[in-house]
């Protein structure tokens, strides 16, 4: 008979295999990464841009033009854009960063002839149509009253507007900001962002000679900056005076309850740290908000903490959903949380756990080689190197009980905090 | 191509192992072939509450979470329709981990009157969050009853009311378990850094022991052919109208279903679909236009929703989806716009090779269908469908009798 209640041995995580990349850097000001991992015959492409400096009169030019694309060229229409991509079983997609804005090509290595010339063609020659315009202002218009009615919507929007201020990462767009956009202006900023000196490229997948050379050929030398130099510089963040929101739904059967405040970015040296005590405190399934506010007293479905680390500062929140009868307890219950991580050591039990954890899933998350590009990503632009990962390691596998504590006090200094409730108290 | 080893324990688990020595990770991946389909009409919402229950602590080990934590590892589950799946993400070398946690709660869970008592809120708070406290959030709560009227797809994972999962009690738990979960109405597959020699021990010694419990035979109700065209319309306080239409479709295994499959990427997949460039391009009608399946076990549900544009009324805009089925029922589909559809779907197909769980989670969806391997002769299939069988199967499903139609209405005020 085995001995179910006994657990198997197991062994802690020792080391993590970083795959790095391959650098060309082009005369243009380019420059292109690539992983090599030939399984699979298909290869993501990622062509990443720094968004220009925020305009607060025409707040939306960076996620308008980004989002717009796929919207026509002077030689393709939509339509024909989009029929050529599927044709080929290929996916594009733009998404737009708080820092960054990206076109992504998903194709496989046998169609990226046909493919590539598209995403060149978007990148280089987007026109932005009146009638595409019109229609992407008014569909966007649509879905925003949509999220409006949105309490978690809600709460990270004041949130977010609160702790950055009056800065891209702060802007919550509203239906009038909409009416701003007028199709020269679009003309003008993308010709000056999505320009070579402001591209970093990202392959990942088989990433064979033939497809350097499709790029390079593509992107490389031949591909002109315009004389308009891109400019990515952005405001400083502007947190606010106000620390307390709440914003009232009469029918709401949950409320969403948003804290926390400015905090520390990937750069600084306290972050692996920093990242260890908020992983404690919400950052997984059996973390400590979680254990207590959902297992516990079952107050929500979710509970949990993150940190956002972008260019030009973080944040650390906590979010959640709660019914509306506990709301008021469910806050009471955070504080006491992020308290005792302030005057409590974390017992080595927890904190081994909390290593193991991390660890594991900093494994799990490299699932493949896109992957390790993604975390080459997080260090490349926030101006790190790979010895970021060995320090992370190190810090999640030594620090201390009485670290985190210090930590916790000089983190999380609960008359700082900014708080918003959208629904009933 | 997604090799795997196949074995069946005396107890009638059968377990399926895709080695992939390309990554450290192992992922174990149990399904368990219940879902909500197999509730009684009066507790629904039971089994995704059962799902819940999974994590509350099993006969030998109070704390399913912690020491999978503690070994690096990470799990999740989701019920459907049809089934409740249960996967283990860890590194490779701390796979035994796994078969035990989930051989522990396969042998007999704790039962815990506390762990129901809170599961029971976190349900509830759930229900709350997802279908009563978000705009549209309650559409599955009414097409589903809509459409069927006999058949149990008539109500959603989550349960048609918040009160049949406050009545849950420890009795019915401990009678759900007994009923389907034991070795024969599972499957599990384990994959990653991972030998078969390695994995058939490992099973043997932990899930071995299980005794097989009793099979489940189900016997549903069918639902019976529908003859009239149904419709409800809703005035509700959302900022935008909104039409749903739903109709039954063939099931995952019967004759037709990858035709239709194929017809929801031709209407919707992409911008170069026809719903996205005919009613939000060109004619402007929509500000959004969808259409998609439920690849059910049991005859399905096809849908499609769109909002309006606010200047466009509800019937207009349900006449210009009509519009776009009955090109579908007159008109072949041209071979190039064909080719489009299965291109996409072959690439998919590789693209999801990319990822170990999603591997795992497929063979043994396709094992539970009847055969793991049938997984690496999907694209053939969707390849071999022809214009023809297309037109057929748009004509039988298409029809205003076979439609229920659900309107939300904005309720400015």
């Amino acid at each position: 008979m085995i001995n179910r209640a006994l657990a198997p041995d197991f062994r802690p995580i020792d080391h993590i295999q970083l795959i790095k990349p391959e650098h060309i850097s082009f005369n243009n000001g380019c420059n292109l990464f690539s992983f090599n991992s030939g399984d699979q015959e298909l290869v993501r492409i990622e062509w990443i841009f720094a968004n220009l400096r925020f305009d607060p009169a025409k707040p939306l030019l960076n996620v308008a033009v980004n989002t717009m694309l796929t919207e026509g060229t002077s030689t393709l229409s939509a339509s024909q854009i989009a029929d050529k991509v599927d044709f080929y079983g290929a996916f594009l997609q733009v998404e737009y960063g708080y820092d960054h804005s990206q076109v992504v090509l998903y194709t496989l290595n046998k169609h990226l002839k046909s493919t590539l010339p598209v995403i060149k063609d978007i990148i280089t020659d987007s026109i932005f149509p009146e009638k595409e315009l019109a229609t992407f202002i008014r569909n966007q218009q649509q879905k925003l009253q949509v999220s409006l009615q949105k309490n978690d919507v809600l709460a990270r929007r004041a949130f977010n507007k609160a702790v950055y201020g009056n800065t891209l990462y702060g802007l919550g767009a509203d239906f009038d900001d909409y009416k701003t956009l007028r199709r020269d202006d679009m003309i003008w900023h993308f010709r000056q962002m999505y320009q070579p000196s402001n591209c970093t490229i990202i392959v990942a997948g088989k990433v064979d000679k033939a497809t350097l050379d499709e790029l390079s050929s593509a992107f490389g030398d031949k591909w002109e900056n315009p004389t308009v130099e891109a400019d990515p510089s952005q405001p400083e963040l502007q947190p606010v005076t106000e620390h307390t929101y709440f914003i009232e739904k009469p029918d709401a059967l949950q409320s969403a309850i948003r804290m926390g405040l400015p905090s520390i970015t990937r750069a600084n040296p306290d972050f692996p740290s920093l990242a260890v005590l908020n992983t404690v405190l919400g950052g997984y399934f059996g973390s400590r908000l979680m254990a207590n506010i959902r297992e516990d007293k079952g107050y929500t479905y979710g509970i949990g903490s993150g940190l956002s680390s972008l260019i030009k500062g973080g944040a650390f929140f906590i979010a959640t959903e709660v019914g509306t009868d506990v709301c008021k307890a469910a806050i009471t219950e955070i504080e006491k949380e992020v308290n005792l991580l302030k005057t409590e050591l974390i017992p080595e039990e927890e904190l081994s756990l909390v290593r193991n954890y991390m660890l594991g899933s900093l494994l799990g998350s490299l699932e493949n080689v896109m992957s390790h590009a993604d975390k080459f990503k997080n260090i490349y632009f926030a101006g790190l190197d790979y010895e970021y990962y060995d320090r992370y390691t190190q810090v999640v596998k030594s620090i201390t009980s009485e670290d985190l504590i210090q930590l916790a006090n000089k983190y999380f200094d609960m008359d700082k905090f900014y708080r918003v409730i959208v629904g009933k108290i | 191509m997604v090799k795997f080893n196949r074995f069946i324990l005396d107890n009638g688990l059968r377990v399926i192992v895709h080695e992939d020595h390309t990554t450290p990770m192992a992922v174990l991946n149990i399904l368990y072939d219940v879902g909500a389909r197999d509730e009684d009409p009066g507790q629904t919402g039971f089994a995704h509450l059962f799902e819940h229950l999974m994590f509350g602590g099993s006969v030998n080990i109070p704390q399913y979470d912690e020491p999978l934590q503690r070994v690096g590892g990470e799990n999740n589950a989701f019920t459907s329709n049809d089934i409740t799946n249960y996967y283990i993400t860890l590194p490779a070398a701390n796979i035994e981990t796994a078969f035990w946690l989930e051989s522990d709660r396969m042998l007999s869970l704790a039962f815990s009157e506390k762990s129901l008592e809170v599961q029971r809120n976190v349900v509830i708070e759930e229900f709350k969050q997802r279908y009563l406290n978000q705009p549209y959030g309650d559409v599955w709560l009414r097409l589903r009853p809509l459409m069927y009227k006999k058949h149990p797809y008539r109500w959603a994972t989550i349960g048609k009311e918040i009160k049949h999962i406050e009545d849950a009690r420890i009795e019915d738990v401990k009678a759900f378990f007994k009923k389907h979960y034991n070795p024969q109405n599972a499957i599990m597959v384990v994959g990653g850094d991972i030998t078969t020699e390695q994995a058939k021990q490992l099973a043997e010694k932990w899930f071995g022991p299980i005794s097989a419990g009793e099979k489940y035979h189900r016997d549903l109700p069918q639902e019976p052919e529908q003859t009239e065209e149904r419709r409800e319309t809703i005035t509700a306080k959302v900022p935008l109208n909104d039409v749903y239409m739903a109709f039954h479709m063939p099931a995952r295994l019967e004759e037709g279903y990858y035709e239709i499959d194929l017809v929801s990427d031709i209407l919707s997949r992409g911008h170069s679909s026809r719903l996205y460039r005919n009613l939000v391009q060109e004619k402007q009608l929509f500000s959004e236009v969808h259409a998609y399946n439920m690849g059910s076990s049991d005859r399905g549900m096809f849908v499609i929703e769109g909002k309006p544009l606010e200047n466009v009324t509800t019937d207009a805009a349900e006449a210009a989806i009509w519009e776009e089925l009955e090109i579908l029922k007159q008109q072949l589909v041209p071979a190039d716009e064909l080719t489009k559809v299965k291109n996409k779907t072959e690439s998919t197909m590789v693209f999801s090779e990319m990822s170990l769980l999603d591997k795992a989670m497929n063979l043994a969806q396709f094992e539970l269908l009847g055969d793991a391997d049938d997984l690496n002769k999907e694209t053939a299939k969707y390849l071999a469908i022809t214009a023809e069988q297309i037109q057929q199967q748009a004509r039988s499903v298409f029809r205003k009798e076979n439609s229920s139609t659900l309107i939300y209405l904005a309720d400015k005020n």
